[in-house]
């Protein structure tokens, strides 16, 4: 079946199985490898991208669902001349990182948090991550890294 | 040409500065190994053993064949030929271990759920994940063994080859077992102890992937994969499977996380090369999550006896530990090694004289284990900082005054320990006091006293872990007294190219420890250059062909000074050219800020920039001299370094529903000199969570059929930002004497630390009940039930 | 992570969806916002031949005061469940047991209507929805009917739905003013609750409700009975695991889950002001 999104700006349309998740679609596709797949059961947030502008698991959409959306992945953030998104930014700067893995769908689950709630408490931002696992960072700079950005963005 | 102005005076080293690996992965630039694209690859799909011990009767591959896009369906049988040797085991503790043969794809029988019985090749990933469900085979099932005291009693032999499931003894009894078994017959105090290191799925966000891609006409092989060991697999793939070594590059791109797990030699990334090999075709594969449970090492899986005898003062005489390790079905790279790393830390920081040590390794009808953070540290950490606990409670000590008193003291370093290794440096009261003072100890028990006293059913724990690190992996010489197969060196190049930008190739494999921004701050401020004009080259065998990769916390102990000594080499050679050109002594040169100025005469000088064109052209070198500005160094550390910290926490537990709540952890961890306090400390919150996702939330639990139970991410609890506190770490810095950065490293210390803290405040907070103990992970179910039992 | 092939329709209307799966046969399911669904389906423990796409029905997503009941659209996402206003000022505890569903990604998609008729005795809003005496309004071949939410939970994500049944319409009584309480225990903040306790009290209503102590979502009726007979939080509390049949699994005994469910009960009790 016939597909047709737009992903980061850009309208892209592709014949795909009824059974493609909207993450393979992305990754294969769009060729937009930037969105992972660190789980097999709705857990992680790896793969979390923005429909409509509100953060999804794009491994709990199929394709067909998502037809017509606006889709924004971690690749449409950052400006053209390379500017971080200030939540890019603030991972960076609060060292909210390390093998980068789980960061794709933190940051986007991150930047939806902040347009729900701009200005979180620290538990405020625990939770509103809890769909999201990283094992390298032990959260406590991502944490840091999301109030550090609700202060820029607001 | 004076380069003057560029002159980068800051020193780098210690600065905080912000990773450079970051743009990439935070835009989504970054290629892990399932993001390279190879058109036309052939897609792997493994169909796995849904039993844990089972006779393979038949195989029937006819409904997968059918299916459009299947190209073929390989059994054991069928692959038998393409291997040149089993799968690797690199760690041969003891000349009589039994490592049955194990190959990729089963032969004949089955040892785990997951372990491999069809390998599927097809045109695309949806055709080869169809095909699984449409492979018919038929087991004999046979009885699974997955209770390390049931396996050592042979009742089920899992491999016949072997006669038995014990693989190996090692023991370790530098005083002689007499003396310390007399010891302990005279000792005025004495506690025994059994701990169980629950089985742990390291859980890597990043599940493996492979890419295999042959040059047909070539004869060379490119393997991607998602490894910690690019180095060590390219040999033992080569051995394994038969391409010669000097034909196969593998290749670690991104890698999202290893703990460990991707240190080792996989079936699918040698079912991925022979089916290259033979479909003359590139063939890729990615795990799925809840495959990874079983098909991907899992950690630690050990019953821990452990008995301290004290003299009538309360100071530790002995130690006498006996270990049951789980083997798993199989031997993996490094598995029977794991308990033996901690074999040499049952004492802890402690001045204890004696000690004895017994091993014995069981297989099971179970995932091989294998490293996984810390890998035998974090073990033998928790059973000595447990039991300590535990002695200090029967003399009716503080724990913390306990630990004081029996450590070894800043003034004992280097100290020689009962085991024969030196311990390079150390202030272990200093940090221990520094730990109760940010969190408050004193307040803190107080407090717990005043709860205590009105009876609140909100309990109050604290729990006070010390320990020591072994890690920079390691003195060659004494990894060969431990039958390990490798050395344990580390290579380097530092390449002053033409236009003066520098090209560093390590060794190292950095899976985001950052090592591209540390090795950069290091040779920046040997060099004098900006670390933007330093490339880090790494974790691909034709750019970097030497190397022993990043596991045991040995990249920067280890591989970050041999940068440091090939820096040292590239500036002698300078200094000779500089020395030619400006027609002084060498002795006369002194090199400040990337520039050889002649001492006493500052119009004389001549920059690195300037001398690294002068080496290309090779228009004025001294006589007999080799053009170009690089040097190549390999090396050997002296000893292994010694980290060593202090964390505590503290619990709330409520008795009502046994639920846990951390609501205080400071650490203090001491890793020596620290090239970038900002990537230490993220080592070290990760690691803490990772040792307290141990203590709390994370069990491989296995019915007794052998099946995993907690093999998804819906029920292996991996915890979040949510289920974890705020970590408040502070600062200790005693340098390594035995290298020239005086660093220790800092990967695993969190982790080591972490998981008795926690149990250790979870007892202290149930001390009330009468409660001694409880099993990790300590679930609120366990903690109610232990309450229960108290009460009845 | 590869479902099993299907084919797949879109739905315009309810009645075009429940003709849809009449002629797609038993092996057809609806597919709403698809996160109870496509977990399973993505490890294979489901694998319908058809889904019928109702997440395109537009008019079934809404929040509306109906006079005497809030009328919410089946297809009304979690997120809009959690932060309507209208809910809060009518019906606060169903605002606030949405907010724990999941997590925030999973309340962008997943809809009341798919979670009720999902049927999971673990999920959080089954429980309320029958603590809170609601009513479910379903669109057969036939036309519409009504089941009382004590009357639709039949089994282990079992409903009373028909095959050729859609749910449409979830109608919650006006609680306005009511004391309420939601209280969820687990282990790990995305996860289902390893127990869970819904309580309500409004005029001379009590609702309570157990969420994960049975094979389906469970009124307490036993505490129910005891409330209104004017029993302590405490006395009340003790018969919560009265008739109910807990399983035991990795995270809890059968004992504990008896055990937690006095506890939850009791504080529910206690926090709402019910008893």
């Amino acid at each position: 079946m016939q597909v047709s999104v737009t992903v980061n700006g850009k309208a892209q349309s592709h014949d795909v199985e009824p059974r493609t998740l909207l993450v393979h679609f992305l990754r294969e596709s769009c060729a937009l490898t930037g969105t992972n797949v660190g789980c097999d059961t709705s857990s992680c947030g790896a793969c979390t991208i923005h429909i409509d502008g509100e953060s999804v698991k794009s491994c709990t959409v199929l394709a067909a669902q998502a037809d017509g959306a606006s889709i924004t992945t971690i690749e449409g953030l950052a400006a053209a001349d390379g500017t971080l998104h200030p939540m890019q930014q603030a991972f960076h700067e609060n060292h909210g990182l390390q093998c980068g893995y789980c960061t794709p769908g933190m940051v986007m689950a991150s930047i939806s948090l902040l347009d729900e709630n701009p200005h979180p408490t620290e538990q405020e931002v625990r939770i509103g991550l809890e769909g999201n696992l990283c094992r390298c960072t032990g959260y406590h700079n991502i944490v840091k890294s999301v109030l550090a950005a609700a202060g820029q963005m607001s | 040409m004076t380069m003057t102005e560029d002159v980068v005076a800051t020193p780098f080293i210690g600065s905080r500065r912000l990773r450079r690996e970051d743009p990439a992965l935070l835009t989504g630039e970054a290629k892990y190994t399932d993001d390279i694209p190879a058109v036309g690859a052939l897609h792997l799909a493994v169909l796995r053993s849904p039993h844990a011990h089972a006779r393979i009767v038949s195989i029937d591959v006819s409904g997968a064949l059918a299916i459009p896009g299947v190209v073929a369906a390989y059994t054991g049988e069928d692959l038998a030929s393409q291997w040149a040797a089993p799968m690797p085991c690199a760690w041969p503790v003891t000349a009589e271990m039994k490592n049955p043969a194990h190959y990729p794809i089963a032969m004949g029988k089955v040892a785990y759920v997951g372990d491999g019985v069809v390998a599927i090749v097809a045109t695309n990933h949806t055709a080869s994940r169809d095909a699984l469900d449409a492979i018919v085979v038929e087991y004999d099932v046979l009885p699974a063994v997955i209770d390390l005291e049931d396996a050592l009693s042979d009742r089920v032999v899992i491999h016949e080859s072997a006669g038995t499931n014990r693989s190996y003894i090692w023991e370790l009894h530098p005083q002689g077992k007499e003396t310390v078994d007399a010891i302990f017959a005279s000792a005025a105090h004495t506690v025994s102890e059994r701990y169980i290191q629950q089985r742990l799925i390291p859980a890597a966000m990043e599940p493996r992937a492979v890419l295999a891609m042959p040059q047909p006409f070539g004869g060379d092989f490119t393997l991607y994969t998602s490894t910690q060991v690019p180095h060590i697999l390219k040999i033992m793939a080569a051995i394994t499977v038969g391409i010669p070594e000097h034909l196969l590059r593998v290749v670690a791109p991104s890698v999202g996380g290893g703990f460990g797990s991707k240190l080792n030699v996989y079936a699918e990334e040698l079912l991925c090369l022979v089916l290259a090999r033979k479909h003359r075709c590139a063939v890729r594969w990615v795990e799925e999550r809840t495959e990874a449970a079983t098909s991907t090492i899992q950690g630690r899986g050990q019953i821990q006896n452990i008995e301290l005898a004290a003299d009538a003062n309360g100071k530790v005489q002995a130690v006498r530990v006996h270990i049951l390790g789980d083997m798993g079905a199989y031997l993996q790279l490094v598995t029977p090694g794991v308990p033996l790393l901690g074999a040499f830390l049952y004492a802890g920081v402690y001045d204890v004289p004696n000690m004895s040590f017994v091993c014995e390794s069981v297989f099971t009808t179970m995932t091989p284990t294998d490293a996984y953070r810390g890998a035998g540290r974090p073990e033998a950490t928790y059973a000595i900082e447990r039991a300590m606990d535990s002695l200090a409670a029967k003399l009716g000590e503080d724990p913390a005054e306990f630990r004081k008193k029996n450590m070894i003291q800043k003034d004992q370093f280097p100290y020689t320990a009962m085991t024969g290794l030196q311990y390079d440096s150390g202030d272990h009261v200093g940090v221990l006091e520094k730990a109760q003072e940010l969190v408050d100890y004193t307040g803190l028990r107080a407090e717990q006293a005043a709860r205590r006293a009105s009876g609140s059913k909100k309990h109050l724990g604290i729990g006070v872990s010390s320990y020591f690190e072994m890690c920079g992996l390691a003195p060659s010489r004494v990894l060969a007294s431990l039958n390990y197969s490798a050395g344990g060196w580390e290579a380097a190049t530092v390449r002053v190219l033409p236009t003066n930008k520098i090209q560093v190739v390590t060794g190292a494999t950095p899976h985001g420890q950052g090592h591209e921004t540390s090795w950069s701050m290091i040779v920046a401020d040997k060099l004098g250059v900006s670390p933007d004009d330093i490339d880090v080259l790494h974790s691909d065998t034709a750019l970097s062909p030497l190397g022993l990769d990043t596991y045991g916390s040995r990249s920067l102990a280890v591989g970050g000074i041999a940068i440091v000594m090939a820096c040292d080499k590239v500036i002698d050679k300078a200094r000779k050219i500089a020395a030619h050109q400006l027609e002084c002594s060498e002795d006369d040169l002194e090199f400040v800020n990337g520039t050889f100025s002649v001492r006493g005469s500052s119009d004389k000088s001549m920059p690195l920039a300037g001398i690294a064109f002068e080496a290309f052209t090779a228009h004025n070198l001294p006589d007999g001299m080799e053009p170009n500005l690089e040097a190549h160094t390999t090396y050997d550390p002296p000893n292994f370094s010694w980290p060593f910290g202090t964390h505590i926490c503290v619990v709330e537990i409520d008795e009502e529903t046994g639920f846990t709540e951390v609501i205080k952890y400071v650490a203090i961890d001491d890793c020596g000199n620290q090239i970038n306090p900002l990537i230490v400390e993220g080592q070290i919150h990760g690691g803490i969570v990772q040792g307290l996702a141990q203590a709390l939330f994370e069990e491989a639990t296995y019915d007794a059929e052998g099946n995993l139970k907690s093999g998804s991410f819906a029920d292996y609890l991996v915890p979040s930002a949510a289920d974890v506190p705020s970590l408040t770490l502070g600062h200790s810095v005693t340098p390594s004497p035995t290298n020239p950065l005086g660093v220790k490293g800092v990967g695993e210390a969190g982790t080591i630390g972490a998981a008795p803290a926690v149990i250790n405040a979870i007892v202290d907070a149930l001390s009330p009940f009468g409660i001694t103990d409880i099993t990790m992970p300590a679930t609120p179910n366990r903690v109610w039930s232990a309450i229960q039992n108290a009460h009845s | 992570m590869i479902p099993a092939p299907f084919d797949y329709q879109r739905a315009g209307s309810a009645e075009e969806a429940v003709s849809l799966i009449a002629q797609a046969g038993d092996e057809a399911k609806f597919l709403a916002g698809g996160h109870s669904l496509l977990p399973l389906m993505k490890l294979r423990l489901a694998q319908p031949t058809m889904l019928i796409d109702i997440g395109r029905i537009a008019d079934l997503s809404y929040i509306r005061d109906a006079g005497d009941h809030i009328a919410i659209g089946a297809l009304t996402r979690h997120r809009d469940v959690e932060t309507s206003a209208l809910l809060h000022e009518h019906v606060g505890l169903l605002a606030h047991a949405a907010s724990f569903v999941g997590d925030p990604q999973v309340r962008h998609r997943g809809t009341i209507g798919g979670s009720i008729a999902h049927a999971d005795p673990a999920s959080d809003l089954p429980a309320t929805v029958l603590a809170l005496g609601g009513t479910l309004v379903v669109q057969g071949p036939n036309g519409q009917r009504e089941i009382a939410a004590t009357d639709f939970f039949k089994g282990f994500l079992e409903s009373d739905l028909a095959a050729d049944e859609m749910l449409t319409e979830i109608r919650i009584p006006k609680y306005t003013g009511a004391g309420w309480s939601f209280q969820k225990f687990n282990r790990r903040a995305q996860d289902w609750a390893i127990v869970g306790v819904a309580a309500i009290k409004h005029n001379g209503y009590v609702g309570v409700s157990l969420v994960n102590m049975d094979q389906v979502p469970l009124r307490a009726s036993a505490v129910e009975a005891a409330v209104s007979g004017g029993a302590s939080a405490a006395d009340a509390a003790a018969l919560a695991a009265e008739g109910a049949s807990p399983s035991s699994d990795l995270n809890a005994s059968v004992e504990y889950r008896q055990h937690l469910a006095r506890v939850l009960v009791r504080r529910a009790l206690t926090e709402s002001g019910v008893a």
